[in-house]
């Protein structure tokens, strides 16, 4: 492969969205109401949308003959690069209102400084995504503060949730060594300038929905070396039974 | 900023506008704004199109009903799909609009009203089957990628907004 960086770049951004898009797609026909049920799933359709996209490209500069569904569905465990932040199950609305909304925090932000990449795929599809992405953050944000500042259960509940999962947060402004020489080239995002921007921003959200920000400093991590927490093997099994057990189907 | 303009060979316009999006039956390709181009290249068509969200489904029935239509009218065709520019409601075409509005979708607002209404700032959306402007936005999300759920507090009607995006 020619351009092995650019690869795996790509798949580390892509791999985020697809598995939060999978876990989303857990809650079709099992929301809370149909109002948020139907936008988890629209969520999901963006998400999964953004992701051919990004395989599409991906399997261009893999020249080996994989498709964008094989690169999705025939990688094993430790070849996905997504963070873990977003293959935290969902357990409770105010989990996978709060996932969302810590991630939906960051790809916003990413997406607009890949809006400016010197390589013109990625910033067509960061000027596509973006729009989608703005919707995702409204919802996610606006979600926080209705439960946040709830009723008492709904205010302990999203508490309990943030308090999770801010441990998988400080992930998303590491670097891999593609992410670095992808940042230099200037075709990647330089992730960790976002940080203080992004714990500034999610704040003020949390602040404004009367939540506590979580003092704890320790930060798991992993995800974008391929060791991922224990939910991952699940959500692969489920996302590629089809293609496992009977492979080459189509549709 | 990229250029927004349609490249259209005139003798392809009214093969294309028989083509309608599979999920707004009532609006025609061309007045969703959603085919780029369409240029006779040695005889044959080459089409770009756009997807209104990233996970629209109907982009790929859209681009086999696209090769359909030009085979039938005797051209043989390629449909390549673009990203850049990146869709926008602007490209709606005032036809559109009315035809979306008669369908019972209501058409996007301008830019700057349309975050309003989503911001919960001002309620100007009107509802498609009375007109009264007393709605209120029940979801951002809707049957479909491009809509947004708003009801009507007069009529008590629940309609479909096409969310604005640019």
């Amino acid at each position: 492969m020619k351009n092995e960086n650019l690869y795996n770049y790509i798949l580390g951004i892509a791999d985020n969205s697809l598995i939060l898009g999978q876990r989303l797609g857990e809650l079709c026909g099992h929301g809370p109401s149909l109002e948020t049920d139907i936008a988890c799933t629209n969520i999901s359709l963006d998400l999964f949308g953004q992701v051919r996209s990004y395989f599409q490209y991906a399997s261009k500069i893999a020249e080996d003959g994989r498709t964008e569904d094989d690169i999705a569905m025939l990688r094993k465990e430790r070849d996905y690069k997504n963070v873990l932040l977003v293959e935290q199950p969902n357990t409770n609305f105010a989990y996978t209102i709060g996932r969302q909304f810590l991630f939906d925090a960051y790809h916003l932000m990413f997406l607009k400084a890949l809006q400016k990449s010197a390589d013109l795929t990625l910033s067509a599809i960061a000027d596509k995504s973006v729009k989608e992405v703005s919707y995702h953050e409204r919802f996610s944000s606006d979600w926080i503060k209705r439960l946040g500042d709830g009723t008492d259960e709904s205010h302990e509940k999203m508490q309990d949730a943030i308090n999770d999962l801010w441990t998988y947060t400080d992930e998303l402004f590491h670097q891999t060594e593609a992410d670095k020489i992808m940042a230099t080239e200037g075709v990647g995002v330089d992730v960790p300038e976002l940080k203080t921007a992004y714990y500034n921003y999610v704040n003020e959200i949390l602040t404004e929905a009367t939540l506590e920000i979580p003092e704890s400093k320790y930060f798991q991590k992993g995800g974008k070396q391929g060791i991922h927490t224990e939910h991952l093997g699940y959500i692969l099994a489920e996302l590629q039974y089809m293609q496992r057990t009977y492979p080459n189907m189509e549709w | 900023m990229t250029t927004t303009q349609q490249h259209i060979d005139e003798h392809l316009i009214p093969i294309l506008e028989k083509i309608s999006d599979p999920e707004i039956p009532v609006l025609s390709i061309m007045d969703m704004g959603v085919v780029r181009s369409a240029v006779i290249v040695d005889g044959k068509v080459k089409v770009e199109i756009t997807p209104t969200y990233s996970g629209c489904p109907a982009m790929d029935v859209i681009g086999d009903d696209i090769k359909m239509a030009l085979l039938e009218a005797g051209y043989e065709s390629e449909v390549d799909l673009i990203l850049r520019p990146a869709w926008t409601t602007d490209w709606i075409t005032p036809r559109g609009r009315k035809a979306l509005e008669a369908y019972g979708i209501a058409a996007p607002l301008e830019v700057q009203a349309d975050k309003d209404v989503l911001l919960h700032g001002k309620r100007i959306v009107k509802c498609t089957n009375c007109g009264s402007q007393n709605t209120r936005l029940v979801s951002q999300f809707g049957s479909t990628a491009c809509k947004a759920q708003f009801q009507c507090e007069d009529c008590q009607e629940p309609f479909d907004y096409f969310k604005c995006l640019k």
